[in-house]
C-alpha cells in the first residue's frame, strides 16, 4: 500500500463524523468610516509610509521627484524586457522598484500584488525600497471583503504586502529591512 | 534523559535573564490582547477559526482529495509522507536528483519535528535556514526555543558573540540592527547562490490547490523566487476548505503572535514561475492517530501562533528548552505525548492548569482540558514517574481522611509558625525560588465553623 493509500486509510477510519460550520457574516465585521485615515495610520505604524495624489500624472510626477538611488525597475511604465529572466544576482542590485498593486486593506495596511504585476517574482522582495501604486477605490475594511475582490489564483503567484522587510529576532527590538525592502511606500491615487 | 522540572532548573539558575524572558514574553502577550481588543469581532473571529477547523478535520479525506487534485492541475508536484522519515527521504530524493548541494529552508516546525536538518546535513547538503532567529540558533547548534520568535532565549551579546565568531562582525557590538543588517549581507548571498529553496506552509487551499506562507523578513519569498525548486512542506492538518476562509485566519494569526494586524508577507503559491519546479509535501506522522482521539483530535486545529507560549506562566519561566521538543509551550504539551507518552509524560505536568492558554487561542482549543485529561491518561498508561505516583498516592490517602487532613493542616500551620527552619531549608523542593507563606491563625475550616453562625 503507497504512503498515500495508508494516509487516506487512517483518516477515514479514525475521522469524526462531519461537523458543519457557519461562513462569516460580514455584518457582524468592523467597517472603517474613512478607509483612506486608516489605512494611512496603519500602514505608517507598521514602518510603511502613505502618499496621496490627486491623478495618475501626479503620482508619476510624485515619484519622479523622489530619490530612488541608481536602479530603479518600474513595471508600472516600461522596464527591461527580459526582466522575467533577470537573475536573482542582478535583481540584488535593485534600488526601487515600482509596482502596480491592487486591493489594499485598511484594517492591516496590506496591499495585495500578483505575478502580473510584479513581472518578476523576486523583484519587490529583493529590491532595497518598494512602492506600490494603487487607487483609493481599491481599498477596502478588512480582508474579508479583500478576498471577495481577488482570487487567489488569478496568476501563480500572490502576496499581500504589509509594509517594509522587518525582524524583531534579536532580543524583541524592531529592524526594519531583514532581507527584503528598507522602505515601503503606497502612492494611492485618489481617482 | 532529563524532564522538564530539571530542565527548567537548569534555566531559572540565572534570575535576571529568567524575569527578562518571563517579561519580555508578557509583553509580546500585551500586544496580542491590544491587537485583539481592536477588533469588536473579535470573539466571532475565535468562533468561525474554530468551526472551520472543526469542519475541515471532520471531512478531511475530501478536501485532501480535492487540494491534491487542483495543486496537480496548477502543475505541482505533490508527495505523501506516512512519517518523518519518509518525509525526508522524499525531500533528499528531490535534491538528490538535481545533484544540488546547498539548500536555504524558511521556518517550518514540520521540518524541525522531523529533524529534516540533520538529516541532510548527514547525507552531505548544506541546509542554511534563513529566518534571522533560526540561522543564530542554527549556528549555535541550538533548536529554536519558541515557534514564532526562535532565538528567544538569547540577549543580544550572546547573538553579538555568535556573529562575531561566524560573521567576523566587531567583537562587543551588540547593537541590534548592526547585527541584523550583518545577516541580511550574508543571507542575500546564500538566497542568490541557493538551487532549491524549502518552506513551510501556513494554510492550503482545498478549493485552489494553493499553499500560503507568512514572514515578516520576506524569507520565504527570497528563497522561492530565487531558486530553481520550491518545496513546500505541511502536515494535513494545514488544510482550510476556501480561499475565502483565509480571511478569518490571516486576522487572527499575526494578532494572537506578536499583535501585529498581519504579517508582512502573506504569499499565495499556486503555480511554480515558469521554469521552475514546485513540490508539496504532505506529512502524516502520527496526526492520523490523533485525529482518532476524540478528547486530543481538536489541537489538530493549532495555527501556530504561539499565543499560548507567551501567556503561559510555566513556558515563560521555564524556557522552551525545557521541554525538549520542537513544539514546545501549552501546545506542545498536549501534541507531543500522542507521538511518544513515554518520552513526554512530564509535559502535561508543565503546567498550572490556569487556563489562559485556552483563553487566548484562536482557535479555541481546549488545551489546558487537553492537559488535565493527559495526566489521566498517562497515569492510566502508567507513564508517571515513581515519586509523583507516591505522591499521588499519599494525597488520595490524606485527602480521603478529614481527621487526618485536618490534622497534617493544624500541623504545618504550627511548624511553619514555630520551627520554620524545618521547611525553609534548601532541600525542601517547595523554598526553591519561593518564599514560605505566613501561617494563618486558623484553617478556613475553623473560622467557617466560627462565623457561620454570626
Amino acid at each position: 500500500m503507497s504512503s498515500r493509500d495508508k494516509i487516506f486509510t487512517a483518516i477515514r477510519k479514525n475521522k469524526p463524523e462531519s461537523v458543519p460550520y457557519t461562513e462569516p457574516d460580514l455584518s457582524l465585521v468592523i467597517n472603517y468610516p474613512d478607509l483612506m485615515s486608516q489605512f494611512s495610520t496603519v500602514l505608517t505604524a507598521i514602518g510603511g509610509s502613505c502618499k496621496e495624489v490627486a491623478s495618475a500624472t501626479e503620482a508619476k510626477q510624485f515619484i519622479d521627484s523622489i530619490d530612488k538611488g541608481a536602479f530603479v525597475i518600474d513595471t508600472t511604465g516600461v522596464y527591461p524586457s527580459d526582466l522575467t529572466h533577470l537573475s536573482p544576482a542582478s535583481l540584488a542590485a535593485v534600488d526601487t522598484a515600482i509596482i502596480r498593486g491592487g486591493v489594499a486593506v485598511a484594517e492591516n495596511g496590506s496591499i495585495w500584488v500578483t505575478e502580473e504585476n510584479m513581472v518578476n517574482r523576486l523583484l519587490p522582495f529583493i529590491a532595497q525600497q518598494l512602492i506600490l501604486v494603487i487607487h483609493e477605490k481599491d481599498l477596502v475594511s478588512t480582508m474579508h471583503q479583500a478576498y471577495e475582490r481577488i482570487s487567489v489564483n488569478e496568476t501563480g503567484f500572490g502576496v499581500f504586502i504589509a509594509g517594509p522587510s522587518k525582524t524583531a529576532d534579536i532580543e524583541q527590538s524592531l529592524v526594519i529591512g531583514a532581507h527584503g525592502p528598507c522602505g515601503m511606500m503606497a502612492v494611492v491615487i485618489r481617482n | 534523559m532529563k524532564d522538564h522540572a530539571t530542565l527548567a532548573e537548569e534555566f531559572i539558575k540565572d534570575d535576571a535573564r529568567t524575569n527578562w524572558h518571563d517579561e519580555t514574553l508578557w509583553f509580546v502577550r500585551q500586544k496580542r490582547d491590544k491587537a485583539a481588543h481592536g477588533l469588536p469581532e473579535w470573539e466571532q473571529l475565535r468562533e468561525w477559526a474554530s468551526q472551520i477547523k472543526n469542519h475541515t478535520l471532520s471531512n478531511m479525506e475530501s478536501y485532501l482529495e480535492e487540494f491534491e487534485k487542483n495543486a496537480l492541475d496548477n502543475g505541482v508536484k505533490v508527495h505523501w509522507a506516512a512519517d518523518a522519515t519518509e518525509h525526508n527521504q522524499i525531500i533528499h530524493d528531490i535534491i538528490k536528483s538535481k545533484g544540488i548541494t546547498r539548500i536555504v529552508k524558511s521556518k517550518s516546525m514540520l521540518t524541525e519535528e522531523c529533524h529534516l536538518n540533520h538529516y541532510l546535513e548527514e547525507q552531505g547538503v548544506e541546509v542554511v535556514d534563513t529566518d534571522l532567529g533560526e540561522r543564530i540558533v542554527q549556528f549555535r547548534h541550538e533548536p529554536p526555543s519558541h515557534i514564532v520568535l526562535p532565538a528567544i532565549h538569547l540577549k543580544k551579546q550572546d547573538v553579538s558573540d555568535t556573529f562575531h565568531e561566524h560573521l567576523h562582525t566587531e567583537k562587543g557590538n551588540n547593537d541590534p540592527t548592526y547585527l541584523t543588517r550583518a545577516a541580511r549581507v550574508h543571507l542575500r548571498e546564500k538566497f542568490i547562490a541557493s538551487q532549491l529553496a524549502i518552506t513551510g506552509v501556513n494554510f492550503a487551499i482545498a478549493e485552489t490547490g494553493g499553499v500560503v506562507v507568512c514572514t515578516n523578513e520576506g524569507n520565504a519569498d527570497m528563497g522561492t523566487h530565487a531558486a530553481d525548486v520550491h518545496i513546500a512542506c505541511m502536515g494535513f492538518e494545514k488544510l482550510i476548505p476556501k480561499a475565502s476562509h483565509l480571511s478569518v485566519f490571516l486576522r487572527l494569526l499575526a494578532r494572537s503572535a506578536t499583535g501585529q494586524p498581519i504579517t508582512t508577507y502573506s504569499s499565495h503559491f499556486h503555480k511554480p514561475r515558469a521554469g521552475q519546479e514546485m513540490h508539496i509535501v504532505i506529512v502524516d506522522n502520527g496526526r492520523s492517530d490523533i485525529l482518532g482521539k476524540a478528547d486530543f483530535r481538536n489541537a489538530l486545529k493549532c495555527i501556530r501562533c504561539a499565543a499560548c507560549f507567551n501567556t503561559c506562566p510555566v513556558y515563560r519561566r521555564s524556557g522552551g528548552f525545557s521541554y525538549h521538543t520542537a513544539v514546545a509551550g501549552p501546545i506542545g504539551s498536549i501534541l507531543n505525548p500522542n507521538f511518544d507518552p513515554k518520552k513526554y509524560a512530564d509535559l502535561p505536568f508543565a503546567s498550572s492548569l490556569c487556563g489562559s492558554c485556552s483563553n487566548v487561542c484562536p482557535v479555541k482549543i481546549d488545551i489546558h482540558d487537553q492537559l488535565w485529561k493527559w495526566r489521566q491518561e498517562l497515569s492510566k498508561g502508567g507513564h508517571l514517574p515513581l515519586s509523583k505516583k507516591i505522591m499521588m498516592k499519599g494525597m488520595a490517602f490524606v485527602l480521603g481522611r478529614p481527621a487526618l487532613y485536618r490534622f497534617g493542616g493544624a500541623s504545618a500551620r504550627w511548624v511553619l509558625r514555630h520551627m520554620p527552619f524545618l521547611v525553609k531549608f534548601k532541600v525542601n523542593p517547595w523554598y526553591k525560588q519561593r518564599e514560605m507563606p505566613e501561617a494563618p491563625k486558623q484553617s478556613f475550616r475553623d473560622w467557617y465553623i466560627q462565623n457561620k453562625k454570626k
